[in-house]
């Protein structure tokens, strides 16, 4: 018998991973999967405990990638927060875990994200954020920064979506943003998204592999073409790496080079950021706008609203979805009652 | 009043008293209050034993503009809408005129004084009332003055008609639930007005009521108000929904009513969850969360709604998640004509989604009959997992019907094939879309479900028995093959159509609201020598029995409310073969149907 670690449910690592990747080599959200694995499995969280959802797009395939003992939902394009509603009420003793992209959460999924911002519904929700649409090999989604230039697509010329001031804005208990290079901070993350009751958004830049189209880039198309293996059917993507960032102190700054050349300035929250403060993470997200810097961290939790389901009113001890018809169906006397209440 | 141009036969006019077989309509203005009146005067005339419909002809707004009511009363129990009237009330200046011109030769008219119009017509009886007088006088505080004013005509129509005025009580207490300050109020209005009446007004008309005891043993019912109810018998567990016209109200009719009857003892929280969405696209995206979760789940719309929760539903279909969709159809796209009612949605609900995809649908055709199929649906949703849309329509679900009273679910909930932690235990092998037993049906599981067996990945994408990804051909049309085979087997755990008649040569085929049409045609055409059998389709994929009546007959005129004949598309295409037989008759000016434009539909092709 190989010496396998176990958790404190009995569980070894291997038990919280899922189908291999057909996402491109080196892709954050890869490393994002991994994150969620290593936090699912150092917090003892039971996999058949937990509902993973998702929409549709690279980062939407993901849940296939991790947890393959917990029931999963790949849904509709940018609907997947209704699908999570819903589920919810089946056993709510569940945790749900679920991951979208920037183009399912801040353009079709617009509306449906607000909305289960405020009604709190119980629930990891990550956003695996590249700029830029995947699957339909690179269109610029809403969290595109202005003046970024695609092949294909031209220059950006607007105002990009900020997910972490979206949420804000709609009332999110919970509010954090990463970088997929930043294992450690991630991991930290998720394990506290885990821990929320309430909506946790997790804002996390995961940088795309594949659609760096400067032409006088390593990271090119034209590069691309020369040095690319096949990893699924229906499309060629280039071995790239993944970003990794190593040690990045709280308090500090780090130039990240992305793919295609660009540079991001990332910001760790430093240790006297009061998380708890709704006008400290507003002002603090403002600043990082002006200072055209990413906050990374935990920028706002509020940890003691009722989530959707305790507002339901549901039983403590026993999961809708148990219910039988004696629980279910009126008594046979409450037919005349019905009739009564009829003229 | 703006009522479709068919030319009817007048059935009225001769000097004779004609008792309890008219139809009077009251004309007022949308938010004026005349809804208390006009519900007075139909559950009065209810329980004093004569048969009676309802129907509210309102517009898309909240006040001000025209509305109408009309009342039929038939003492053989004819419950669908005619397009004459012998008894018009006119309250409203801006319809005056043609309301006037709207009364059939022989009738009566009834106009508040406060409407300084010129009545030129010396065919009809024509009285005048004052309207406002009785509320002026009355203790109503000033604010609901113009509210109670309408008690006038309930209180005058009383006198001269003869309603008894212990039922008009009776109806007052019901709809305010018993408060006594309201009924007093209301009831000295209508006292005061059928006193002036008595000692003003000289009739010279022959419209008059007497009891009778024709409605023992049924109700009084609105159709969204019992598939409400209908689906918390059949033990609702999720329900989400958008406001629409038609069908909020079988969502608050839910929302209203479900503590009331499924707050148990010994529960230590609901058992239930409803969710007000923001959007038809939530709506139906919750409701398939919940139904994949393990929940009877529920959402209602309309046509508009419908085509907004195209993709989900086509996702529920293909990934197998059972969630019951009411459509309360009314008039076209978009706004279209949003508060008449259309037998439209049902090409487009049939074949609603994208690839090759087919739904069930019930169809319910009368008030008790969307109470049943509020269980009903439950049942056949989880059964085949898939949604299963129950199409009402306006007139069915908003209007108030006269209705076998609802009988409790006459069998157990079937919850289908759904496997627990136990089941897997026994089971050495378990494939999410294996067709185990031929049926095309498979075993499923659902979150919660702590087997370590258990788990399976829904999704949209091309997958294999195992609920893989899978983009093989093979896998993709051994799926599809099956899907086709689950929906043939669907056709066994479908309502039966109701038949009546045989051995005649000419059927007709119809289904929901127009049922009450039928059955009143159907008597006047075999009074002019044409006897029909008659199938009411109650369900689609069809049962073997809808086959077999096409088969037994020369002719078969298939009746709905639209302007293609959609259902008759449908029956054409399983029924190829019987092409030439089926003789489309449709309607479709928004207006519930009437007997006369069945009978003279069918009598026009049978010259």
């Amino acid at each position: 018998m190989p010496n396998v670690q176990l958790n404190l449910v009995g569980l070894s690592k291997n038990d919280y991973r899922g189908a291999p990747t057909t996402l491109c080599a080196g892709c954050g959200h890869n490393s994002i999967s991994n994150q969620i694995i290593a936090a699912a499995y150092e917090l003892n969280v039971v996999p058949e405990d937990v509902i993973k959802l998702s929409g549709i797009g690279c980062s939407s395939k993901s849940p296939a990638y991790f947890l393959n003992r917990s029931f999963g939902f790949n849904s509709l394009h940018g609907r997947m927060p209704s699908v999570a509603t819903g589920a919810m009420f089946g056993d709510h003793r569940m945790r749900a875990l679920a991951v979208s992209g920037d183009g399912d959460t801040t353009n079709i999924g617009m509306g449906q994200f607000k909305h289960i911002m405020r009604r709190n519904v119980p629930m990891v929700y990550i956003v695996e954020n590249n700029g830029v649409y995947g699957l339909t090999k690179g269109q610029f989604s809403a969290t595109a920064e202005k003046g970024l230039r695609l092949k294909y697509q031209g220059l950006n010329p607007f105002t990009p979506v900020d997910v972490v001031e979206e949420a804000m804005a709609s009332g999110a208990t919970f509010v954090a943003r990463s970088f997929a290079g930043d294992a450690n901070q991630v991991k930290a993350l998720i394990k506290a998204a885990l821990s929320h009751n309430g909506l946790a958004i997790l804002d996390i830049i995961s940088p795309c592999v594949t659609f760096n189209n400067e032409d006088d880039s390593r990271h090119s198309y034209g590069w691309g073409r020369e040095h690319q293996e096949p990893l699924h059917d229906f499309t060629f993507v280039p071995r790239e790496q993944e970003i990794q960032l190593g040690e990045f102190p709280e308090g500090t700054t780090k130039t990240v080079t992305m793919h295609d050349g660009a540079t991001i300035v990332l910001k760790k929250l430093d240790r006297e950021h009061d998380p708890t403060s709704r006008s400290a993470a507003m002002k603090l997200i403002e600043a990082a706008r002006t200072e055209a810097v990413l906050l990374t961290g935990l920028i706002y939790v509020e940890p003691n609203l009722p989530s959707l389901t305790d507002v339901a009113e549901l039983s403590a001890t026993r999961p809708l979805n148990r219910m039988t018809e004696a629980d279910l169906r009126p008594d046979k006397s409450m037919i005349e009652k019905a009739n009564a209440m009829m003229f | 009043m703006a009522t479709p141009q068919v030319q009817e036969t007048q059935q009225t006019g001769t000097g004779k008293a004609v008792v309890n077989d008219f139809s009077m309509t009251v004309a007022t203005k949308n938010g004026s209050g005349s809804q208390t009146s006009n519900l007075t005067l139909l559950r009065a005339l209810f329980k004093m034993g004569i048969p009676v419909s309802g129907k509210n002809l309102f517009p898309s707004n909240i006040q001000g503009l025209p509305t109408w009511y009309t009342i039929r009363l038939s003492k053989k129990g004819y419950l669908a809408r005619r397009a004459e009237h012998e008894i018009v009330v006119a309250m409203n200046e801006d319809t005056f005129v043609e309301d006037l011109a709207s009364v059939a030769p022989g009738g009566a008219f009834y106009y508040g004084d406060h409407l300084k119009f010129e009545v030129n017509r010396t065919d009809i009886s024509v009285y005048s009332f004052p309207a406002k007088k009785f509320a002026k006088e009355s203790t109503a505080p000033a604010t609901l003055r113009d509210y109670v004013a309408n008690m006038a005509y309930v209180g005058v129509l009383a006198h001269m008609l003869d309603i008894d005025m212990s039922k008009i009580r009776e109806a007052l207490d019901y709809h305010f639930d018993g408060k006594e300050k309201p009924i007093a109020i209301n009831m000295g209005v209508i006292e005061a007005a059928y006193e002036w009446a008595k000692t003003s007004l000289t009739k010279t008309d022959p419209f008059r009521v007497e009891p009778m005891d024709e409605t023992q043993g049924f109700i009084m019912a609105d159709g969204n108000t019992a598939g409400a109810l209908g689906s918390i018998f059949g033990g609702v567990q999720f329900m989400a929904w958008y406001p629409i016209t038609p069908a909020s109200s079988l969502a608050e009719g839910v929302s209203q009513n479900i503590a009331k009857f499924r707050d148990k003892e010994g529960h230590d929280g609901k058992t239930y969850g409803i969710v007000q969405a923001e959007d038809e696209l939530a709506a139906i995206g919750m409701a398939v969360g919940a139904g994949w979760s393990g929940l009877r789940s529920l959402t209602s719309t309309s046509g508009p709604g419908i085509s907004l929760m195209t993709e989900f539903v086509g996702l529920a279909a293909y990934a197998e998640i059972p969630v019951v969709i009411w459509d309360i159809q009314r008039v076209g796209p978009s706004t279209g004509l949003p508060t008449r009612t259309s037998q439209g949605d049902i090409i487009s609900t049939y074949f609603l989604g994208h690839g090759d995809t087919k739904h069930i649908m019930l169809l319910p055709g009368s008030a008790s009959e969307c109470f049943e199929f509020g269980w009903k649906s439950f049942d056949i949703a989880e059964r085949m997992q898939t949604p299963v849309f129950v199409m009402s329509d306006l007139d069915l679900g908003m209007n108030t019907w006269m209705t076998k009273p609802f009988e409790y679910p006459n069998v157990p909930m079937d919850r289908g094939k759904i496997l627990w932690e136990e089941d897997l235990e026994k089971l050495s092998d378990w494939q999410r879309y294996k067709d185990v037993d031929g049926d095309g049906i498979p075993y499923r599981t659902v979150p919660g479900n702590k087997h370590p067996r258990s788990a399976w990945f829904a999704r949209g994408t091309g997958h294999n028995d195992n609920a893989k990804y899978s983009e093989r051909s093979e896998d993709w049309e051994k799926n599809m093959a099956r899907l086709k085979h689950k929906f043939e087997t669907a056709s066994s755990y479908m309502p039966k159509p109701e038949i009546t008649g045989s051995g005649n040569k000419v059927g007709i085929i119809s289904y929901g609201s127009t049922d009450a049409a039928i059955l009143e045609a159907r008597d006047y055409l075999a009074e002019n020598g044409l006897e029909t059998d008659y199938l009411r389709l109650r369900a689609v994929p069809f049962t073997s029995e809808v086959k077999d009546f096409i088969d037994k007959h020369e002719r078969v005129y298939v009746v709905e409310m639209n302007r293609d004949g959609q259902m008759n598309m449908i029956l054409r295409l399983e029924y190829p073969e019987h092409t030439m037989k089926l003789i489309s008759l449709a309607k479709h000016d928004g207006m519930p149907l009437t007997a006369n434009w069945v009978k003279e539909a069918v009598e026009l092709q049978e010259k």
